[in-house]
């Protein structure tokens, strides 16, 4: 039998360790992504999700272990894995003083585009990217979402197979993040590898198919969302009632429809469980709830959270130091014409 | 496309960038005049009159002095233009990229050269204006702006390979400027080194900074020139030989 040739991944990282004095910012990451898909590297801040993509992008040296991109060895290699990669880094990378135009024409023309190729894919990518009226002002007045789309498409001047985007929607406020979603969902129809770190497990659920959490410089756990989420117990059923005598009987309700232990929370009159098919058990338990003429405050949904899906993992919480984020990430966005500015 | 053709297109492409910042930058060139301007004041008005310049006018004696003093601060604008781009994350973007790992730097300090050239055209207006009566001939002036530039390309270079090896902004801006004052009040610009204590003479007139205004001044005022051209040659060639290699390998090390 011939033997295989191993599947083409787009990358591979194996054993990646990389220190910054005493801080052991990657402890031995592995990673494998399929062509084609979105990965996402979900963590909390300082976890080493940039560090990845800093080594992936041949930014930084690791101390040991080896990665390639589309095949080639990001240390080795460092010079061709640069024609193959786009990166939109955790902050807006754009030149300020130039408009939106002239940073896509100087990213395209300093990716190996021709000037003429370089104006006309500008053009597309404006046109593309919902900044045609905004083209020919320089970015310094561009609000937040604006910046991250404009740096996003420097990213895509050369039209690389695979792509960085390092925390592309932390500071964003929601409006720019569904636009910054919608954005990147329409990448992975051209085919291009998206490798997206986030804090967010909703982001990593909405976009990526597949999912690797980091925690201290290690993957911890991965695999498919939907695999994520069931060790977290998937979605969960909250029911907050007005009167805790009715905690008893809400708990046989909702046992009915859950797919694993009820929690009763008496302290806050609520009653919790995981539930497989969350629209239908909601519709279920709301139901018979006010058949039983019951008062509710409360009955929904929740989606599991990066912190329960860390409790979960590692069996403590996010820790205040590891939480304390967004400071760099405010900064990036909180200039003149951060979110909410002009659009 | 070989490499030192992609390298040049490459660093044109950089120098396309800064030009275009340029005039949308105001506040870089208005300060980069207003300071060597206040020193023409203060020198020219204030001072001047107490300083005895055997043989020539304050005033001229004064200007080469202020024009070699600017082009050696404009180095302090290529460190903090830099540092600037580092912080913004640009830089990252930029070694991501395809692009020659010289090109980024050499883009910067050649534009910094063409701001540095049309601030000393100002300055020599200015220096018209309130005195400055330059009796070299054409040729002998084109060759001292030609080593202004030169001054200028090299002072830059030492301005980049401050700020890459600084983490913020603000230790570029202090490192940036520390080293100049020493340098530029420590010679011949401003007052005749033989007026000050012999040690400190020694180290005035010998080190290269003296050198650069020696030379221009010679040139400018139609003075005897001896070997100020060849030295101020050979030691701005030195400097650049020696900064471009180092700043090129930081900015390749730079993880920041
Ligand atoms: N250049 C650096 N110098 C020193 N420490 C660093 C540097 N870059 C990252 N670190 C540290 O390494 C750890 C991982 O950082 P990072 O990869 O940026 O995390 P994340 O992107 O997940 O927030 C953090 O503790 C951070 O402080
Ligand atoms: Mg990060």
């Amino acid at each position: 039998m011939p033997v295989d040739t191993p599947a083409p991944h787009a990358i591979e990282a194996h054993g990646l360790r990389k220190a910054f004095g005493k801080t052991q910012a990657l402890d031995g990451v592995d990673l494998t992504v399929t062509r084609g898909m979105v990965y996402g590297l979900l963590g909390p801040n300082g976890a080493g999700k940039s560090t990845v993509v800093r080594v992936l992008a041949t930014l930084l040296r690791p101390d040991s272990g080896t990665a390639t991109v589309d095949g080639l060895d990001v240390v080795r290699d460092a010079k061709a894995v640069r024609t193959h990669i786009g990166l939109a880094g955790q902050y807006a990378a754009v030149d300020e003083y130039l408009t939106g135009r002239e940073n896509l024409v100087m990213f395209g023309m300093l990716s190996g585009l021709t000037r003429g190729r370089a104006k006309a894919r500008a053009t597309d990518l404006l046109e593309q990217f919902d900044l045609v009226d905004a083209a020919d002002r320089p970015s310094k007045g561009y609000s937040g979402g604006m910046r991250r789309r404009l740096d996003l498409a420097a990213s895509l001047a050369s039209r690389p197979p695979v792509l960085f985007l390092d925390e592309p929607t932390t500071g964003l406020d929601p409006r720019s993040r569904l636009t910054m979603w919608g954005v990147i969902q329409g990448l992975v129809h051209d085919g291009t590898t998206v490798l997206l770190t986030t804090q967010y497990l909703e982001e990593a659920d909405r976009l990526a198919q597949r999912i690797a959490v980091i925690d201290r410089g290690r993957v911890i756990a991965e695999g498919t969302p939907a695999e994520l989420k069931a060790r977290v117990g998937g979605e969960g059923l909250e029911v907050a009632v007005v009167d805790p005598a009715d905690l008893g009987a809400v708990r046989a309700i909702v046992a009915a429809h859950a797919s694993d232990e009820v929690f009763v929370d008496a302290e806050r009159r609520r009653v919790r469980a995981a539930v497989s098919d969350g629209a239908r058990a909601l519709a279920a338990v709301a139901g018979a709830i006010a058949e039983a003429g019951i008062t509710t405050e409360d009955v929904g949904l929740h989606r599991p959270t990066l912190d329960e899906v860390f409790l979960a993992l590692t069996g403590r919480p996010v820790t205040e130091d590891e939480a304390s984020d967004d400071d760099g990430a405010a900064s990036g966005d909180g200039e003149p014409g951060g979110p909410g500015g002009p659009t | 496309m070989t490499a030192p053709v992609k390298a040049l297109r490459d660093s044109g492409i950089i120098l396309w960038r800064q030009l275009i910042q340029l005039p949308r930058i105001p506040e870089v060139l208005i300060f980069a005049l207003i300071q060597p301007v206040m020193f023409v004041l203060l020198f020219r008005y204030v001072f001047g009159g107490a300083i005895a310049t055997p043989g020539e006018s304050y005033v001229n004696y004064l200007m080469p002095g202020i024009f070699a003093q600017t082009v050696a601060f404009g180095a302090v604008a290529s460190g903090i233009g830099l540092a600037e781009d580092l912080r913004r994350g640009i830089i990252d973007r930029f070694r991501s990229l395809p692009m020659a790992r010289s090109a980024v730097i050499v883009g910067r300090t050649v534009s910094d050269l063409v701001r540095n050239f049309a601030v000393v055209m100002v300055m020599y207006v200015v220096g018209i204006l309130v005195g400055f009566r330059p009796e070299g001939s054409v040729g002998a002036q084109v060759l001292a702006f030609l080593l202004l530039l030169l001054t200028s390309f090299a002072f830059s270079w030492i301005g980049v390979v401050i700020a890459l090896s600084m983490k913020t902004v603000e230790a570029v801006q202090s490192a940036g400027f520390i080293w100049l004052f020493p340098l530029t009040f420590a010679s011949s610009a401003f007052v005749p080194t033989d007026t000050m204590p012999g040690w400190l003479q020694a180290f005035a007139d010998n080190q290269p900074f003296t050198i650069v205004v020696n030379a221009v001044r010679a040139l400018f005022l139609d003075l005897p020139v001896g070997n100020y051209v060849w030295l101020t040659l050979a030691w701005m060639i030195g400097i650049t030989a020696v900064m471009v290699p180092l700043a090129t390998r930081q900015y390749r090390r730079r993880s920041g």
